[in-house]
């Protein structure tokens, strides 16, 4: 009987110590609340009008042989590097939207429209979240995204997180590593800016500060469709730009020439989208149509890590929760031995046991 | 309690060498020759995986699944050492066997999945661990595991070669490990359905929420009963033994009491975060969340009186129909209701190859076999009064 009421009252603690755990591991604690981090002040990017994109592929190709990558071959002849989507080996690619006739070039409509696809260097990545061994990395200062194959343990949780679709792994290899944009920041010691943006012909894809390129970005908005407007090309200055910032980037200093505005819709993608990219967007098609995804501001890296630090941040809760569960495993176990339970037999069938065991 | 429950474990004996170690041997063999092909060729060379669906069934299966399933130690051991059940003290050694091959070979398993595998230590080291990323938390969670779950173990490899001092040692601390044994899965059971929060708006609403790592925890919990009454029922046939009834028709019982909260809480959420509409859309989700939902519900049909808790094939399909459950809940996350919503034409596709499929079945062979040898030649399972296994 008195066995009976101590282990009721063990029971009861049990019950306590394991609903005390759950409940602490479910309650996320404000402290630990991770908010969606923001772009650094001197962040770099591309800014991508679809409007003025004429679906010349020269950035495809040029990104290419920035990155060293093959060609890719899906025609009937493989004369042309014609990739249907981004992959382990083509980190840049323009889509192409059409609906009905294809009139109208930028009309949703019996229209078509062009859309980049390359990493958006997010100020708040989920791959860079996601990757357990760092291999993805921000870079404090530009807030580039980059990668490091010798890192990287090719789990492809970064493939799974990334909301666009992005990294990308080399099935083709039994080394094979992620390829993604990386803005090209091999390229940023000797001067060379983003290739994509180098050589692109209606500075549809400019390189710049983002801060710079989202001011850009809202002029654009501002202007009355159908004007004519100054656009510029290559690399757009930054605001205040000294000479010797200038010279950092090699090329012409202003490309720019006289364009006519486009349809836009009054969206900057990427101003806001999961706390904002660093690559932003602009195109007079919606932009699920033309194959950006729908974010709120918050980003899921934001709400992944708040989980995570609520529930593990300084090892808090789990020490706390292995205490109680030590406390009552002690109890428990102790009166397992005395009830002859525990994991070992009892003296008595002991024997039994070894000479079961012997006998094998 | 009666003294009969607390049989001391022995082995089962008998021959390790029969029609059905020899088909689990071919099964091993096959896939180690696929391993061969993927490890020179690539994981192209053999697996469906693409750039639309990084992982296939390799994780999804043999890890996710895998170590959910291994869940039987982790639940027996709760209610046994933290709720103070020693009746169901029988069942922890069986239940931790399986626990120990379904872990170990989780671990193993994933160095097939990595791309990059020779640098799978990384993962553990702290210049390159990442603390932020949940799965760099499940992997610390499910490595430590499997040394607690072998020290747990321990004993009974002492007990047949005879180390009586070092068992003895060992018993003094094994509280503890007890106690970490069941934290560690806690932590990583549930986090492993934290995996998917960061995929955000690709993984579909139906499975999508912040409650997902409780959601997790509880179905892990349930499905480690499940696979309980499931081994316990398979091994009794198998070695024509008793079916342990005293013991699994109360476990059972707790069994459902977890569900229903699993059940509450699963409804409750979709109903606050509005998604429930997405599971009367026409749509292949909504088929599969109806399908998982109703392995959830069935053991209440089948078992939720106490006349039918008293029927072992009763017992046996709850155990099968929770174990559904929980295989299609991770599914429908992971693969079907994951879509990035971005591939060409009709979007990407998965389904796993015929030798992919291969590899899960011979990880799964692996574990049966395991627990077979070690069954027949180690103290496990209770010892058995009325006959001998032969
Ligand atoms: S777009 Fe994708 S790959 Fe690029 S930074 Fe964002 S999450 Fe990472
Ligand atoms: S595949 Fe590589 S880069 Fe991507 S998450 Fe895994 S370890 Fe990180
Ligand atoms: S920045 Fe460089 S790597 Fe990125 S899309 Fe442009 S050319 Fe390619």
């Amino acid at each position: 009987m008195a066995l009976e009421k101590t282990s009721r009252r063990n029971f009861l603690k049990g019950v306590l110590a394991a609903s005390g755990a759950v409940a602490a591991s479910v309650a996320p604690q404000q402290a630990c609340a991770r908010d969606t981090l923001q772009r650094p002040p001197e962040g770099l990017g591309l800014l991508y009008d679809a409007t003025l994109c004429v679906g010349c592929q020269a950035c495809v190709a040029a990104c290419k042989q920035a990155n060293d990558n093959p060609a890719e071959f899906n025609a009937m002849d493989k004369l042309w590097d014609t990739p249907l989507d981004t992959s382990g080996h083509t980190f840049n690619l323009i889509k192409m939207y059409r609906n009905g006739t294809m009139e109208q070039k930028d009309s949703e409509l019996n229209g078509f429209s062009f859309m980049k696809t390359s990493c958006m260097h997010c100020a708040d990545p989920s791959c860079v979240s996601a990757c357990p061994v760092t291999a993805m990395f921000k870079d404090p200062v530009t807030g580039v995204v980059g990668y490091d194959a010798d890192a990287c343990i090719g789990c492809r949780y970064c493939v799974a997180a990334c909301p666009f679709g992005i990294p990308k792994y080399q099935y083709d290899s039994p080394t094979g590593k992620i390829g993604k944009c990386e803005l090209c920041r091999h390229r940023h010691d000797e001067g060379h800016y983003s290739a994509c943006a180098e050589v692109c012909p209606t500075g549809a894809t400019l390189f710049g500060r983002t801060e710079d390129l989202l001011a850009e970005a809202k002029r654009r908005l501002a202007l009355k469709p159908g004007d004519w407007a100054t656009m510029p090309r290559g690399r757009l200055p930054a605001q205040n730009e000294t000479p010797e910032q200038a010279a950092k980037w090699k090329g012409l200093l202003d490309q720019s020439y006289e364009a006519q505005v486009g349809n836009y819709l009054q969206h900057v993608y990427g101003e806001k989208e999961y706390g904002g990219t660093q690559v932003l967007k602009l195109s007079a098609v919606n932009f699920e149509k033309v194959g950006m995804p729908n974010l709120p501001p918050k980003s899921s890296a934001a709400t992944s890590e708040t989980i995570q630090h609520s529930l593990y941040g300084g090892l808090i809760m789990p020490i706390a929760v292995l205490a109680g569960l030590t406390w009552v495993a002690k109890r428990n176990v102790v009166a397992d031995d005395k009830a002859a339970l525990s994991l070992s037999p009892s003296p008595a069938s002991g024997g039994g046991a070894q000479k079961a065991g012997g006998k094998s | 309690m009666s003294v009969h429950s607390h049989a001391a474990p022995e082995p089962v004996g008998g021959k390790l060498f029969n029609t059905a170690t020899f088909i689990l041997g071919i099964l091993v063999a096959v896939m180690f020759a696929i391993l061969i092909v993927r490890f020179i060729f690539g994981l192209g060379a053999v697996t469906n995986l693409n750039d639309g669906y990084p992982w296939g069934i390799w994780v999804v299966v043999d890890v996710v699944i895998g170590s959910a399933f291994a869940c039987g130690g982790f639940s027996v051991a709760m209610l046994v050492y933290i709720f103070n059940k020693g009746q169901y003290h029988p069942l922890v050694r069986p239940a931790l066997l399986a626990s120990l091959f379904g872990y170990t070979l989780a671990g193993v398993g994933v160095l097939f999945d990595l791309g990059r595998w020779w640098n799978f230590w990384h993962i553990l080291w702290p210049t390159y661990a990442n603390p932020n990323s949940v799965m760099f938390e499940v992997a610390l969670c499910i490595s430590a595991y499997i040394i607690v779950m072998w020290i747990e173990f321990s004993p009974v490899f002492m007990e047949k070669w005879g180390m009586k001092v070092q068992k003895q040692k060992l018993e003094k601390v094994l509280f503890f490990f007890i106690a970490l044994g069941t934290l560690l899965p806690m932590m990583h059971q549930s986090s492993l359905g934290t995996l998917l929060v960061v995929m955000g708006p690709q993984v579909n609403p139906l499975w999508q929420t912040p409650i997902v790592p409780l959601l997790y925890l509880l179905s892990a919990i349930t499905i480690g009963y499940g696979i309980v009454l499931f081994e316990s029922c398979v091994t009794a046939a198998a070695y024509r033994r008793q079916i342990e009834m005293h013991l699994l028709q109360p476990m059972a019982k707790v069994m459902l009491g977890v569900l229903a909260v699993f059940v509450a809480l699963r409804a409750g959420d979709l109903i606050v975060r509005g998604a429930l509409g997405h599971a009367f859309a026409p749509s292949l989700e909504a088929f599969f969340f109806w399908l998982e939902i109703g392995c959830f519900l069935m053991p209440f049909l089948l078992i939720g009186s106490q006349g039918a808790r008293r029927n072992p094939a009763m017992l046996f399909l709850a155990g099968c129909s929770i174990m559904m459950g929980g295989i299609l809940m991770r599914i429908n996350g992971f693969l079907i209701g994951y879509d990035t919503g971005l591939g060409v034409d009709h979007g990407w596709n998965y389904f796993p190859s015929i030798a992919e499929m291969l590899v899960t079945i011979g990880m799964f062979a692996i574990e049966i076999l395991a627990y077979i040898i070690i069954t027949r030649r180690f103290p496990v399972l209770p010892r058995e009064e009325a006959q001998a296994a032969h």
